[in-house]
């Protein structure tokens, strides 16, 4: 059993539990995820880590409730356990001193951000970060990014707060301005792909965090594949992270809806009490 | 008397019925049959069976002991051998192995020794066997077996027996590997899988679960840090192949792998009671001849489709899969098309609609002997599906490879390991099973790791002097 030794919740659907998990938080590096069940029925979750002290033996994880076993989730309270948490998982980011480097986190892809432009900083780059969200209040680490950058930008489609606009239009400004070493984008996957659509023409190193459907997270199940370059590969043990302009967007989207119809029926019948299916 | 030339049927649930429902298909011998198979047995001085067992159970001992009525006596001498009786009985390729050298099968049929070790097993479960622990030193040598799977956990078992304290680091948050994501429900019940575990862990086996070696700890970690003194590996295959032809990233399109762990470990037949979905399609082609597609394909029946196929190369004298378990497929609708070679998944708005093929015939025979299957020009046409499983095997987990030095593996990534020790490039870290040989059987594997408990027992023995 894991405990949740802290719960925040940043948004009425994004919650942040710190849980104590002392071998996870001794070994995992910036880039890397769990997988989580949260009972004997559960699914197994993979969810990205956000933070991770390792004296403290404490990994922090954020998520959106967007189905059943993230409502489920979300529903639990500071001193409950879940059952399971296997990890760290994934590769670690590829850390070192390259210059100037580009971090982008959208919505709550921001908190997987946040350990890897810290790293970005203390390995020496001068780090450039742009956080973006649909309005002000669904921003988040907004003043941990601030601590692990030189500069920080935020966008708000509805110009709520910081630039009105998409993280995008930031790029294109810094861009032109000066040149980047890199650009670390992790968010939703439209977002990805519009990164990888405005560094392409200018080949800047570009480098995208995938969050398929995925069930062991050791590469056993093959369900996470995703066509990059011209190759199927497993996110789980080939990424997450991976070449932003060989990755295939499109597929990678229609692949995370492929259970959105059983998601609602699961909802209906009572798991986790989400209202999904009544928009 | 001259012996009985036939073997005592398997009684089995009706296919009509048990294509819809999990619970397991073969019912075991009763009493009475179970005596009477026994008495088939001739006990020949030679005991040409034992050869055909990779972990050389004394089959005629242990028949001899059931006819003497001395049930415990017989699972003591199974288990002298073998830790999973229970599973062996169930999934063993005996006609294979133990069963193809009985004399009986010169003239007639062999001794159902499979099902001879089935109802001994299961005898002892369901009348309370106990298990002792042996004795172990207070400094006893610590030993770290990666994976709980067949070969892990034969190995663990017999190190335990030994006195040696273990422990079994397992990725998943179950033990029991394949036989608990893989094997359906149907043809192994997950109940006999656990129950054999608990009685290793009497033995004093601890399990770590969620433990991801290469990830949450290292082999070095465990050797320099843990405490550990020797390694065995048996983490398995762990890397579904798929066949690189287009359109394989489409909705629909599974590994067996994940069909059958949503299915098995995850439970999705009780979705949404359980939480994982599986999409099960009206129609499912399962790609592959092996006992994992005729898995994959009963599983899609019992799931709700209503055709389910077995899409396979060659013709059915090439099929790798047991006899038995073709038969049942056959006799629980699965349809096959062989002699079918696919070429594209086909879709419409990112889900599967079809799976383009190609009609094969056999022309001379290729490197493995087999004849190699060659396309007929113009034969092309669509199965009209949406799912299509791949069960076309697997291939080694590259984790543990990855994240220890001096670990030698082949061109296609399996460890180096020595057939007879499990010795690996490394001292003190030996492996066994399919991370070594490849995608095989549960019995290979648990052969593999008995043989590598051996050799760590002797490896240690030396540490110690």
């Amino acid at each position: 059993m894991f405990k949740i030794v802290a719960k925040k919740v940043l948004s009425p659907t994004v919650k942040q539990f710190a849980m104590a998990a002392p071998q996870i938080a001794k070994k995992c590096q910036p880039g890397q995820f769990v997988i989580i069940r949260i009972d004997d029925e559960g699914e197994r979750v993979p969810l990205t880590i956000a933070d991770f002290d390792r004296d403290k033996g404490i990994i922090t994880l954020l998520f959106q409730e967007v189905g059943a076993s993230t409502q489920q989730l979300g529903q639990l309270e500071e001193g409950e356990s879940i059952l399971d948490i296997a990890g760290p998982l994934g590769n670690p980011t590829r850390i070192k001193k390259m210059g100037t480097v580009v971090c982008i986190g959208g919505g709550i892809g921001t908190a997987p951000v946040y350990p890897i432009a810290r790293a970005m900083k203390a390995a020496g780059n001068r780090v450039i970060s742009i956080i973006g969200a649909r309005t002000a209040e669904l921003l988040i680490f907004e003043d941990e990014m601030k601590n692990a950058s030189d500069e920080l930008y935020i966008t708000t489609d509805d110009g709520s707060k910081g630039i009105k606009g998409f993280v995008t239009d930031v790029l294109k400004r810094l861009i032109d301005e000066e040149k980047l070493a890199e650009v670390m984008a992790i968010g939703p996957v439209v977002m990805m792909r519009g990164v990888a659509e405005v560094t392409r023409p200018y080949k800047i190193p570009t480098v995208v965090s995938l969050n398929p459907i995925m069930v062991d997270g050791t590469g056993m199940c093959g369900g996470c594949r995703v066509a990059v370059g011209n190759e199927s590969k497993f996110a789980c043990v080939d990424g997450p992270e991976f070449d932003a302009h060989q990755v295939d967007f499109d597929t990678l989207i229609a692949r995370q809806k492929m259970y959105i119809p059983l998601e609602k029926k699961s909802c209906e019948n009572g798991r986790g009490g989400c209202k999904c299916h009544q928009s | 008397m001259s012996p009985v030339m036939k073997k005592h049927a398997m009684p089995e649930q009706d296919p009509k019925v048990r294509a819809k429902n999990f619970n397991e298909v073969t019912l075991g011998y009763g009493e009475d049959t179970a005596l009477a198979e026994a008495q088939r047995c001739l006990h020949c001085k030679t005991a040409p069976c034992r050869q055909g067992c990779p972990v050389e159970v004394n089959i005629p001992e242990f028949i001899q002991h059931i006819k003497d009525g001395q049930m415990d006596e017989a699972i003591k001498s199974l288990k002298s051998y073998n830790s999973l009786p229970a599973v062996c009985g169930r999934v063993c390729p005996q006609e294979e192995q133990c069963e193809k050298h009985c004399v009986l099968a010169k003239k007639g049929e062999s001794v159902g020794i499979g099902r001879l070790e089935r109802y001994a097993a299961d005898y002892a479960r369901e009348h309370g066997e106990t298990v002792t622990a042996p004795q172990r030193a207070a400094n006893a040598q610590k030993v770290a077996v990666i994976g709980a799977g067949p070969a892990g956990l034969t190995a663990a078992g017999d190190l335990a027996k030994l006195g040696y304290a273990v422990t079994i680091f397992e990725a998943l948050h179950a033990p029991g590997g394949v036989l608990m994501y893989g094997i359906p429900e149907f043809r192994l019940p997950k109940a006999i899988v656990q129950q054999e575990i608990s009685n290793l862990k009497k033995l004093g086996v601890v399990i770590e679960v969620n433990a991801i070696i290469g990830r949450t700890y290292t082999i070095d970690e465990l050797l320099d840090e843990e405490g550990f003194e020797a390694v065995f590996i048996g983490t398995g295959a762990g890397l579904p192949h798929f066949l690189q032809i287009p359109g394989e990233n489409l909705n629909g399109v599974y590994s067996a792998n994940e069909f059958l762990t949503r299915c098995n470990l995850m439970k999705a037949y009780q979705f949404p009671k359980a939480a994982t979905p599986i999409k099960v399609g009206h129609k499912v082609a399962v790609v592959g001849g092996g006992n994992v597609a005729m898995d994959a394909a009963r599983t899609a029946l019992r799931l709700g489709a209503e055709e389910s196929y077995i899409v396979y190369r060659r013709s059915e004298t090439e099929m790798p899969a047991r006899l038995e378990e073709v038969h049942h497929a056959k006799e629980e609708g699965v349809q096959f098309r062989l002699l079918t070679n696919p070429l594209e998944v086909v879709g419409k708005d990112s889900w599967v609609t079809g799976l383009r093929c190609m009609k094969m015939e056999l022309g001379e025979p290729d490197a493995s002997g087999r004849r190699r299957p060659v396309e007929i020009a113009g034969s092309e046409f669509t199965l009209d599906v949406d799912v299509v499983i791949m069960a076309i095997g697997q291939g080694p987990n590259p984790l543990i490879q990855s994240t220890t030095k001096g670990l030698d593996t082949n061109k296609r990534g399996n460890i180096i390991a020595d057939e007879e020790t499990g010795q690996t490039s490394r001292p003190g870290i030996f492996a066994g099973g399919d991370i070594v040989t490849g995608a095989a059987t549960v019995i290979l594997a648990m052969g593999a790791g008995k043989k590598s408990a051996a050799a760590i027992d002797k490896y240690l023995q030396e540490k110690r002097q």
